[in-house]
Formats: structure tokens, C-alpha cells, sequence
């Protein structure tokens, strides 16, 4: 086929132009780099170069002609052993839209759902290994979140120097939620670094320190405060890898309290989990007890991705038991079944497990059998977790201190009733945040939050009771 | 010249010249012999005060190095910087045609600004990472990045390292220091401190250099970087390209007129230097000081580097809609390639028939170059990336659900 040579634009905004002179006729050979025409505008001119190599087979366009249409095919080239039977008739060739012409057409994607009889495919999430097994011999210790998170960065510190913890306060002061108590005295300043105070600011530290090589934790002192570095966190840290085309590696975290706390306000109360769990790139971490929380954490800061850990200020002081293990990691990516039951599934993350585990309790007595699902991990989300138990117990109420509209809760029952409609016996539940900032009065504030008795409401009006 | 008021309580600075107005820069000083004096490199931050607001220039007009700035480089060294500029230059002005030609979607020259990225990356030890905004390209030319792959890069076909990940000019190359340009403006120059920082951290001399332009100095990502240099005595360079125009923007929008951008670095403790961007000597022998200082625990250094922006900010602008259209011509401060070909030959080791064969071979070399690049695919024809990368690099591993996607996609196709 010819080559068609076509009329450049000289600027951005040239629509048509002058042809004013050809420099080859139809019959020559030419070269890559001959200069073929010359093309102007009332404001400037330029040669037309040659990027291909034939023979002139046609030229479309007369020298002088006025209004030349950028796109327009000038010039026909027959390449070797063409003759003139391959050019067509250029004069009614208008300029096209060359993308159309390689964009494959795709079927349609199936539609039927499968039957439930059938068995839908087996959607256990094979890649993400289960928990660590815990021998029978190992003493469980009550610790609580905070010193499980203390823990946890410790003893990578210890085990790899290339880890450091960077924020405001978390050095001398040993962390606003004294997350940080003790590291600086066993790590020195060099390895647990006080900051100027902008999240914007140590954030871009931590992702071109860990593009250098070293694997940072930074801590905000809220996760509200990150607003001002999300664009590190999202833009840099997320997408980077990708556009370096895996050139620059990001192993960091990202770490702090995320959520509502008691009488903070609008500002201090925001639940980020649905803003960075929609972005590729990040992992996302929510996790509810003090074991989880170290095993998730020492697994994040050995991650080779960005992982956005998010804690919760109110869990800080709760205890948990945590086996006492040298190395005590849990997969990211892995959701937990906290509580087997056969009629309805609670799917939460973070402070709500609580309140799931609560309102499962409160239900039992009223006679319905409740499951609960901790998701843990956000992104990637394990939503095979919960299809599974949705199967068995065909109803779902999906839980979150968070606002519904795009809310995690509203992926989650996305998926089921995508993947597992024809098992669900009633419309998925949601619980989250009344749909206003967080107010500060404390009446105000508890109206807003969700809570146990709104789990346990919603749980019921999904078993029809 | 617009007269500047000091007495209107809302004023939005206008740039002296728009088009169909005659360009007059008498009124900028070109100092010939007054470059302020070059101190130690370990000096105090406050030393370097007078280097912020003077210029620090080494090449007269006539091709003659003066002062105690002028580098000792041999003249194969200069003549590799000329070659490097020319070769950049060649580059820019193929790439940009094969843009009109529809070949890619995008292209950014860097005409008149060749000086700073070849004389800086030449003052750098090779190992040191660059950070780079996207009018850099002499730095990966002048350390011997292959020209094919940025081309394909441009062209975004099978022989992008990128795999069309990314938009033209956006390049990434590990490999010879040049971290992955960055599309939001300015990101670049706090994660510079933190590269800086993890080498002081491993021990490790290497030092980092970040660029932004002028206009990008508005962003906070500026100042934080200013500030956490200062903070921890980072060994990083921060350069400001000010080269007058941010798209039709002329310099004063970023900044406001009162103080040079070298200035700005005052305040935070920072050495700094402001620096004749089209004197190719004076690049080197700025960048040759702020890499000492900082490979030594002196800290950062804070460079302007004082150039003009000869063509549109890229191919999609048409710069005579906001600027005169031969302002380029009149700006005072000449043109980097001729004014190191003049040195060239002032110190007799350069002639304009060489010069001549080298501007030939040069574009030979890049047409030659990019003929190969191009037959690899282009916008205009396909580009042959091949599909399924697209899953790919968005985590270290695949996960599950992007597998399934993958199969997804097979079974469609």
C-alpha cells in the first residue's frame, strides 16, 4: 500500500494552510530526510521532510494551492516493488481518525449468571496466603493496639536498617498516641526523625527516600493532616512504578490514626478508607485488633509497594491478645471470619468490627445467628471472604464509621450482588455515618456515628424480623 | 516598557513585551566582569548573599573566559559540551516536525536552555540522580542515554522502556540517573531531599539534583523542599530554570518582580547562586561548587539559572500569540551553542567549518536514529505495545483481582 503523505500542522492551532511549493515530482526517488515541500501560513513557513524512503507515485495537492486542510494526504509514495496500481484516489481522502482504524473490536462479555445449583467457580483468593499457623506452645500476651504497632516497627528496625520512622512529634515526644514510645532510644535520631510540620513535606522525603533505596515509615499524626500530602501519596508513590515502567520502586508506608476519636470535630474525624482504596497501586490496611495489627504492620513495612496502613485512635488503648512469636506476620490482602454464624454476614474493617462483634452478641440472644467478617485488608480487597459467606448465610449488612455514597460498604455489596445475586435472600444493609461533617457536641456527634444498635437494626431488617 | 505602579492596590504584573510590541531588554545589565567572587564551597550559607541577586557569568561576547568562576575543562570537555548541545538541539527539532507530522502527540524542545541540563549533568558525577522536569533532555544526551529510547518513548511504541505508560517526554531512565519526570509540576523537587537524605543515610556520597522551572516555584512543593534542605543540610542541588515564560505566563507571575528566584533561597539558610544560564562555563563551574558543597556536608545549594525559553512551552502552544514574535532574538543574553562555539574558537580549538560539519552530523545522526525508532510504531500507525502490559507494574507483583482481569481480557480477545 502507499504511503500518504499528509498536510502538517505548524502550530497547534493551524487548521489550513498554503501548499506554496513542491521540491520533488511525481517519478523520483527520495530518501528519508529529502525535503519534499514547503508549506506556510500568514505566519511562518516549513519544509516538509521525507520520513520514509519511494518513488513519487501521485502528488494530490498542486503547489499554490490555498486552504489546504491540515491531514489532508499531499503526496502518495510507492514504496519498493509498489507500482501506481496501489494509489487511490487521494482528492476525496478527507482526514480520519487514525485511532479508529486499530482499535480491535472486542465480543460482548458473557452475561448469563450461573445458576446457583451449578456452583458458581471457585473463589477462593488463591494467591494470598492464609494466616500463620500458631503452635500450641506459644504464650499469648494481652498487649494493646498501641504497643502492638510499637512492636512491630521495632522489630524491623532491628531487622533491617534500612527502615526509619519519620513524622511530627515522634522522636523526643515518642508520638502524639505515643505509637512511637521508646524507638527513638533504641534507634537514635538518625532512624526516628522529628519533622518540620507538613505532611506534604516528609511525605515527598519519605517517597524519594524510598525510591533511593530505604524503606520509610511515615507517620502523620492524623490521617486528616495527609490531605496535604496526598499528591505524594497518590501521584508519586501509587502511580510511579507504573509510569517508570517499573523502574522506581516506592516500599513505603504510610501510616496513622484514621476516623472519628471523641470530640475532635469535622477536621480531626474523616475516614479515608474509600479514598485510597480506589486508587491502583496502594495497598490499604484497616486492621481491628492488636495481633492483626502487628502482623499486617510488619508485613506492610516488608511490602515492596506503598501500603496506606490506617489505625484508629480509639483501638490505641484496647487490648488484645498477641502470640508471642518472633515473627508474627499476617498476609496482606486476607480478610478474617472473626465469628462463625449461619444467618446473616457483618462485613466491617477497623473500629466496627467491634461493634459488629457487638451487635452479633445482642443478636444472638434474639435468636439470629450472625457472621463476622473482618476485612483487614482494603485493597486488594478480599471479597471471595464474603461471597463465601454470603452463600451460606444469604443475607448482608456491610458496616463502616465512614460515609456511604462510594463507601467501601457500597463496593462490597457491589461485588455480591454481581457475584452472588441469586443467593442473596434480601437487598444488601449499609451502616456508616449520617451524611453531614462530624459535629462536636457530644449528643450530636453519637447520632452521627454508627453504632451497634444501627448494625443490629440492620441485621434483622435483612432477616425480615 | 509597561511602567510598573507601586501605588494600585490591585495590581496583576504584566510582562514588559506583548506581540506587536517592539522588545527593548537594554534595561537588563549583562555584566561583563562583575560576577561576584567565588568563595569555598564549605563557606557559610550567608556568604553567598550577593550571589543571589548579581550573576555569575564567565564567557564575555567575544568568546574570552574570565574570572575565578571559569572551570578548568579541556577543550576535547568543551567540545563534547558543544557536540551534546548540538546534538539536543537536533533532536528537539526532528522530534518536533515528526510531531506536527502527526507522529506523536506531544513534544517539548528546549531551545536556548541546552547549557544547563549539558553543563550541569556535565559537572555531576554519573552515578549522582538528576531529578528532572521535562526540558532536561541534555542530561540523559549528554550521559549517553540511548537517543532511540527516548524516541520511542515519544513515539510510545515496542521500543519504549515505558511500555506506553506514559505521555512523550515524561522520560524515566533509572539506570542513567534521571528519575521519572513528573506530570503534576514540582513533586519532584522535595523527593530529591529525600533521595539526597537516603544517600547520607547509606553512607553513601552521591549527591541529588532537582530542576523545576521558574513558574513551578509557586508551588509549595518549592518551599518544602527549601525548607527540609535547609532543616537537614541535605546534600541535594536546587535548580530554578528561569527561563522568563510558563506558557504565556512571563517570570514575574510566579514570583512577583521584587526579588530574584536565587533569593527565595535566602530566607531558608541555603547557599545560593544565580547564574548566567546560557554560559555554558558558568553552569559548570556553579554546578561543580553546589555539588561539592553538598558532597562534602555543606548542604544544599540553591541555583537560578538565568536562560530565555526560545520556542513554545510545547507543541501545544503558538508562542507569537503571547510574546513578541522575535523576542528570542533580542533577549540579551545570546544563545548557549554559539556562545560555547565562540569560545571555542577565541581559544583556537574550534573553526565555523567544523562547526558547520558537526550541525550536518548531528542531524544525520538523529534523522538516521530516528528512522529506526520510528519503525518500531508511532501514533500514526500502530503503536505495538504490546496489550497485556497494562496489568503490569501497578504492584511489585499481580495481584488476584488484576489476574483475573488478565484472564478476562484473553478470553475477549
Amino acid at each position: 500500500m502507499a504511503i500518504d503523505i499528509k498536510m502538517p500542522a505548524l502550530s497547534p492551532t493551524m487548521e489550513e494552510g498554503t501548499l506554496s511549493k513542491w521540491l520533488v515530482k511525481e517519478g523520483d526517488t527520495i530518501s528519508s530526510g529529502d525535503i519534499l515541500a514547503e508549506i506556510e501560513t500568514d505566519k511562518a513557513t516549513m519544509e516538509v521532510e521525507s520520513i520514509d524512503e519511494g518513488v513519487v507515485g501521485k502528488i494530490t495537492v498542486e503547489a499554490g494551492t490555498d486552504n489546504v486542510k491540515v491531514g489532508t494526504v499531499i503526496l502518495q509514495l510507492l514504496e519498493d516493488g509498489e507500482d501506481e496500481s496501489v494509489l487511490r484516489d487521494a482528492a476525496v481522502a478527507a482526514p480520519q481518525d487514525e485511532e479508529t482504524q486499530t482499535v480491535p473490536t472486542s465480543p460482548k462479555p458473557q452475561t448469563t449468571a450461573p445458576h446457583p445449583e451449578e456452583g458458581a467457580k471457585a473463589t477462593v483468593s488463591k494467591d494470598v496466603p492464609s494466616d500463620p499457623a500458631i503452635p500450641t506452645n506459644i504464650k499469648m500476651v494481652d498487649t494493646t493496639v498501641r504497643d502492638a504497632l510499637r512492636d512491630a516497627m521495632a522489630e524491623e528496625m532491628r531487622r533491617d536498617e534500612k527502615v526509619f520512622v519519620m513524622g511530627e512529634e515522634v522522636a523526643e515526644y515518642q508520638g502524639a498516641y505515643k505509637v512511637t514510645r521508646e524507638l527513638l532510644q533504641e534507634f537514635g535520631s538518625k532512624r526516628v526523625i522529628d519533622t518540620p510540620i507538613t505532611e506534604y513535606g516528609f511525605a515527598g522525603i519519605g517517597v524519594g527516600a524510598a525510591m533511593g533505596g530505604l524503606r520509610p515509615i511515615v507517620e502523620f499524626m492524623t490521617f486528616n493532616f495527609a490531605m496535604q500530602a496526598i499528591d505524594h501519596i497518590i501521584n508519586s508513590a501509587a502511580k510511579t512504578l507504573y509510569m517508570s515502567g517499573g523502574q522506581m520502586r516506592c516500599p513505603i508506608v504510610f501510616r496513622g490514626p484514621n476516623g472519628a476519636a471523641s470530640r475532635v470535630g469535622a477536621q480531626h474525624s474523616h475516614d479515608y478508607s474509600s479514598w485510597y482504596a480506589n486508587v491502583p497501586g496502594l495497598k490499604v490496611v484497616a486492621p481491628y485488633d492488636a495481633a492483626d495489627a502487628k502482623g499486617l504492620l510488619k508485613a506492610a513495612i516488608r511490602d515492596p509497594n506503598p501500603v496506606v496502613f490506617l489505625e484508629h485512635e480509639l483501638l490505641y488503648g484496647e487490648t488484645f491478645e498477641v502470640p508471642d512469636m518472633d515473627d508474627f506476620l499476617i498476609p496482606i490482602g486476607k480478610a478474617k471470619v472473626r465469628r462463625e454464624g449461619a444467618d446473616v454476614t457483618l462485613v466491617a474493617h477497623s473500629r466496627m468490627v467491634g461493634r459488629c462483634l457487638e451487635a452479633a452478641e445482642q443478636l444472638a440472644a434474639e435468636g439470629i445467628d450472625a457472621e463476622v467478617i473482618d476485612l483487614r485488608t482494603i485493597r486488594p480487597l478480599d471479597s471471595d471472604t464474603v461471597i463465601e459467606s454470603v452463600k451460606k448465610t444469604n443475607r448482608l449488612v456491610c458496616a463502616e464509621e465512614g460515609w456511604g455514597q462510594s463507601g467501601i460498604g457500597s463496593e462490597i455489596a457491589a461485588r455480591v450482588v454481581a457475584e452472588a445475586f441469586d443467593y442473596l435472600d434480601a437487598p444488601p444493609e449499609r451502616v456508616f455515618q449520617v451524611d453531614v461533617p462530624l459535629p462536636y457536641a457530644a449528643n450530636l456527634e453519637a447520632l452521627s456515628l454508627p453504632g451497634t444498635e444501627d448494625v443490629v437494626k440492620a441485621a434483622k431488617k435483612v432477616c425480615y424480623v | 516598557m509597561t511602567k510598573k505602579s507601586n501605588q494600585s492596590r490591585l495590581y496583576v504584573p504584566e510582562p514588559p513585551f506583548r506581540p506587536g510590541d517592539t522588545p527593548d531588554y537594554s534595561h537588563i545589565a549583562v555584566p561583563a566582569n562583575h560576577s561576584p567572587p567565588r568563595p569555598d564551597p564549605l563557606c557559610e550559607d550567608h556568604e553567598t548573599v550577593e550571589h543571589a541577586t548579581s550573576l555569575i557569568r564567565v564567557m564575555r561576547f567575544n568568546g574570552e573566559a574570565v574570572g575565578d568562576w571559569a572551570p578548568k575543562l579541556t577543550a576535547d570537555q568543551k567540545r563534547k559540551g558543544l557536540r551534546d548541545m548540538m546534538l539536543t538541539r537536533a533532536m528537539d527539532d526532528r522530534m518536533f516536525n515528526m510531531q506536527r507530522q502527526g507522529k506523536m502527540s506531544f513534544y517539548m524542545k528546549s531551545r536556548g536552555e541546552e547549557a544547563v541540563s549539558v553543563a550541569h549533568a556535565m559537572a555531576l558525577r554519573k552515578d549522582d540522580m538528576t531529578f528532572p522536569t521535562y526540558r532536561q533532555q541534555g542530561i540523559l544526551i549528554n550521559r549517553g542515554a540511548p537517543i532511540k529510547e527516548m524516541m520511542c518513548q515519544c513515539l510510545s511504541n515496542a521500543g519504549d522502556r515505558l511500555q506506553g505508560k506514559s505521555i512523550p517526554v515524561l522520560y524515566s531512565f533509572r539506570d542513567y540517573g534521571f528519575f521519572s519526570v513528573s506530570g503534576n509540576l514540582g513533586t519532584q523537587m522535595i523527593q530529591a531531599v529525600g533521595w539526597g537524605m537516603a544517600e547520607a543515610y547509606k553512607d553513601s556520597d552521591g549527591i541529588a539534583s532537582a530542576f523545576t522551572g521558574e513558574g513551578a516555584t509557586a508551588e509549595g512543593d518549592f518551599h518544602y523542599a527549601l525548607n527540609f534542605a535547609s532543616t537537614y543540610r541535605a546534600p541535594v542541588i536546587l535548580n530554578v530554570v528561569n527561563n522568563q515564560w510558563a506558557i504565556s505566563s512571563f517570570q514575574g507571575i510566579a514570583a512577583g518582580e521584587g526579588e530574584t528566584f536565587a533569593a527565595r533561597g535566602c530566607g531558608f539558610g541555603l547557599a545560593t547562586l544565580r547564574v548566567d544560564g546560557n554560559d555554558f562555563l558558568a553552569v559548570y563551574a556553579a554546578t561543580q561548587w553546589a555539588a561539592e558543597r553538598a558532597r562534602k556536608g555543606g548542604g544544599a545549594t540553591l541555583i537560578e539559572h538565568f536562560t530565555y525559553r526560545k520556542e513554545g512551552h510545547s507543541t501545544s502552544d503558538d508562542p507569537t500569540k503571547y510574546r513578541p514574535e522575535n523576542e528570542p532574538e533580542v533577549w540579551p543574553f545570546g544563545d548557549p551553542v554559539d556562545r560555547l562555539k565562540t569560545h571555542l574558537i577565541h581559544i583556537g580549538e574550534w573553526d565555523e567549518d567544523r562547526h558547520a560539519a558537526q550541525a550536518e552530523e548531528c542531524k544525520v545522526e538523529i534523522r538516521n536514529i530516528y528512522k529506526e525508532a520510528e519503525k518500531m510504531g508511532s501514533l500514526s500507525s500502530a503503536t505495538n505495545v504490546n496489550d497485556f502490559t497494562m496489568f503490569e507494574q501497578v504492584y511489585e507483583e499481580l495481584p488476584g483481582h488484576l489476574q483475573a482481569q488478565v484472564e478476562a481480557f484473553k478470553e475477549e480477545l
